[in-house]
């Protein structure tokens, strides 16, 4: 922000969490790049979507050179996020990231301690999630997969995706529309849902699937 | 993307802000949703950018909303946000610890507040 002068910016009282609020939980929304992540961060957010930022100097990000910075190259990675209050107690913090895959893995801390991830996919552009789908399988992040439905997206039989996607059966797949609240809101249902199953029951998804 | 002065126009200016302290080290600690609470007033005579934390962290903010606010980077709010632990005047809600599995009653609190949503 300028600090010249201008009041900083901060929360609107009426998105002020309750003092009591002693536990905050996140989920992460990766996708392809137009996907829908923002829509749907957006339809679930009791806040304005908010934006943070970070600068990436790790060796090998190697682009977007900025002028001025000798030292190392650097880029910045941006995510927009938003709020759900759960109960006096808890609150849920939704992540969506842009369409930069190479770099939410950068991101320090953004998987730790994630509750799971939701991949949001585009049936038209099926090929986009690959990369993202192996690199969760990789670090081991619970994942559900929400099929985005565009007007003009095809709407495949669920299996006939699982199988072109090589999902493991026990991964959910659901459809939705990031555009409604309702509908975005079943997305993070899904996963919750799964992720108690895995809890409750660990060994299942440690099983070999076919 | 909308804030990106910080970081593109002036990097110098992060070094001023950070103190040139290295802003790793001090990121340890933090995630993007540890919540952050005030626990003194801002004075005038603070640096401006911890007077603006103590500003808008009257009620409980994550860091991830703190740096959206101020436009700052969020390895840099963390090291502001250590400077201000460390002279107690704000008090941190860590998250829930990364576990292999997260808590089944914690899991079902989730569950319960989306289906009022």
């Amino acid at each position: 922000m300028d600090f010249n002068g201008s009041e900083p910016r901060g929360p609107r009282e009426a998105e002020l969490l309750p003092a009591t609020v002693a536990t905050a939980v996140k989920v992460v929304v990766v996708g392809g790049f137009g996907v829908g992540k923002t829509t749907l961060v957006g339809a679930v957010s009791e806040i304005r979507p908010l934006t943070t930022e970070e600068t990436m100097t790790e060796a090998g990000v190697g682009i977007d050179d900025l002028a001025g910075v000798e030292r190392k190259n650097s880029t910045t990675v941006a995510m927009d996020f938003g709020r759900i209050t759960i109960s006096d107690e808890l609150v849920l913090y939704v992540f969506g990231t842009p369409g930069q895959e190479r770099f939410w893995f950068l991101w320090n801390g953004l998987f730790e301690g994630a509750l799971g991830a939701v991949v949001l996919v585009d049936t038209r552009r099926l090929e986009v999630s690959f990369d993202v789908l192996g690199r969760l399988e990789d670090r081991g992040v619970p994942f559900v997969v929400a099929l985005n439905a565009f007007p003009e997206s095809p709407r495949y039989p669920v299996e006939e995706l699982r199988a072109a996607l090589d999902l493991p059966h026990h991964v959910p797949i659901v459809h939705c529309d990031a555009r409604s609240r309702e509908s975005s809101r079943d997305v993070l249902m899904a996963l919750m849902r799964y992720l108690y199953d895995l809890a409750a029951q660990p060994a299942a998804a440690a099983q070999p699937v076919g | 993307m909308s804030n990106q002065d910080w970081a593109n126009a002036n990097p110098e200016r992060l070094y001023v802000i950070s103190g040139g302290r290295d802003r790793k080290s001090a990121t340890a600690g933090f995630d993007l949703v540890t919540l952050v609470v005030a626990r003194a007033r801002p004075e005038p005579t603070m640096q401006p950018e911890h007077a603006a934390i103590l500003r808008i962290c009257g009620s409980p903010l994550s860091v991830a909303e703190i740096s959206a606010y101020l436009r700052l980077p969020n390895s840099l709010v963390t090291v502001l946000l250590a400077d201000l632990l460390a002279e107690r005047r704000i008090e941190v809600r860590a998250p829930v610890p990364p576990a292999a599995l997260p808590d089944l009653s914690l899991l079902e609190a989730v569950i319960h507040g989306l289906q009022r949503l």
